[in-house]
């Protein structure tokens, strides 16, 4: 073997042992991305879809019943109930945001029982244009709920933008929901019914 | 007072699983398969709400609701698929003990396999190149045993002819010395 060659050879063990080196930064790397996310926080399937369909009592007056096409984004759909703990915690600043008028919150009173849920907003407030009275979880069940409090951003459309799993506060309000209620409002300005929607949907 | 909290281990243990049991059977079922795919797809089903128990081991209110679901619509005749498929569309592939095979879970699926070949690759490239170093050993050894031997031989042979002359040599190279 000449010198030459013997340096190759020896270039080319190199490289051999530096697999390891390489396939352990890659697995690193895999493993650091997956590091920050929270596993609680599961992204909604619904997203791009309509509002599903459901057919409930309102919570504030029982003789009405509240469809999907009761509800006109771009608005907040908040799911609370009177047993959830983080639902108190985010309710003062529900009531902050629906008096300034920047959104319009509708609320999904989510596997609840009625006497509670009226005791919750009489006594703190009702921030909500319209309250669902999910007793049965179903309409959450459709719009893949685990858990309360989760909000989602519908657009002009009757269309989940996203869905926020935890407490709303002035900082999710600012860097999270409202920068996606005005990203999607020039296509809310191309539908004016939810009906609409429902028909373009299936024409797809 | 060992002795006392042991059985009240015992007791509880036992005590615990006749709750889980009963938590199950709340659901009436029309016949004995429909309640076995039931049995099989709530330990298949992830609870959500509460991320590493299924939802037959899960008592979350969320949980108890999907089992509802499950219920019926086995009940309605719906098939195993369907019913998964319907779960998937609302809470994703989480929902499921079961990865589906698409390509942000290849590393899941075929990851080991790639490993296994990697290592597998690894250990034959070892053990080839040693087999190959130590026969080249044997065969530079051998060359040096014979080497030696025809050394040793010829060294015989010129003995045995030159051992006339070998001793002259000898005596001239004691000589030599000696000068």
């Amino acid at each position: 073997m000449s010198e030459e060659e013997k340096k190759t050879a020896a270039k080319k063990k190199l490289w051999l042992y530096l697999i390891p080196l390489f396939l352990f930064f890659a697995m690193t790397l895999l493993l650091f991305s997956g590091l920050g996310k929270d596993p609680t926080k599961l992204e909604s399937q619904l997203i791009g879809k309509p509002v599903p369909e459901f057919e409930k009592l309102r919570l504030l007056d029982p003789s009405l019943s509240i469809t999907q096409n009761e509800l006109q984004g771009p608005a907040l759909i908040n799911v609370f109930a009177s047993w959830c703990p983080s639902c108190y915690t985010e309710h003062p600043y529900l009531m902050k945001l629906a008096q300034s008028g920047e959104v319009r919150i509708y609320g999904l009173n989510y596997r609840d029982k009625r006497d509670a849920a009226l005791n919750f907003v009489n006594k703190l407030g009702n921030p909500y244009d319209l309250i669902v009275h999910d007793d049965k979880g179903r309409v959450g069940i459709e719009l893949g709920v685990y858990g309360a409090p989760e909000t989602f951003v519908i657009d002009g459309s009757n269309q989940i933008v996203y869905r926020y799993v935890g407490v709303v506060t002035e900082e999710v309000w600012q860097k999270i929901l409202k920068p996606k209620m005005l990203h999607d409002q020039p296509s809310a300005a191309k539908h004016t019914s939810a009906q609409e929607v429902t028909e373009a949907g299936e024409g797809k | 007072m060992k002795f006392f909290n042991y059985w009240a281990m015992v007791i509880f243990i036992a005590l615990s699983s006749f709750a889980a049991n009963a938590e199950i059977s709340v659901f009436e079922f029309s016949n004995a398969d429909n309640e076995l795919r039931f049995n099989h797809l709530v330990q298949e089903l992830r609870c959500p709400k509460c991320q590493n128990n299924n939802l037959a081991d899960s008592n979350a209110g969320l949980a108890l609701d999907l089992k509802t679901i499950v219920f019926e619509q086995i009940e309605e005749g719906k098939t195993d698929k369907e019913i998964v498929e319907f779960l998937k569309a609302r809470y994703g592939d989480f929902i499921s003990y079961r990865p589906p095979l698409k390509p942000s879970t290849w590393i899941i699926w075929f990851g080991p396999f790639v490993f296994l070949a990697i290592g597998g690759f690894a250990i034959f490239k070892i053990v080839t190149a040693r087999q190959n170093s130590a026969e080249r050993i044997n065969t530079e050894s051998d060359a040096i045993d014979a080497q030696a031997m025809v050394a040793r031989w010829s060294d015989d042979v010129s003995d045995s002819q030159l051992e006339p002359s070998s001793d002259q040599t000898d005596t001239s190279e004691k000589q030599g010395p000696a000068q």
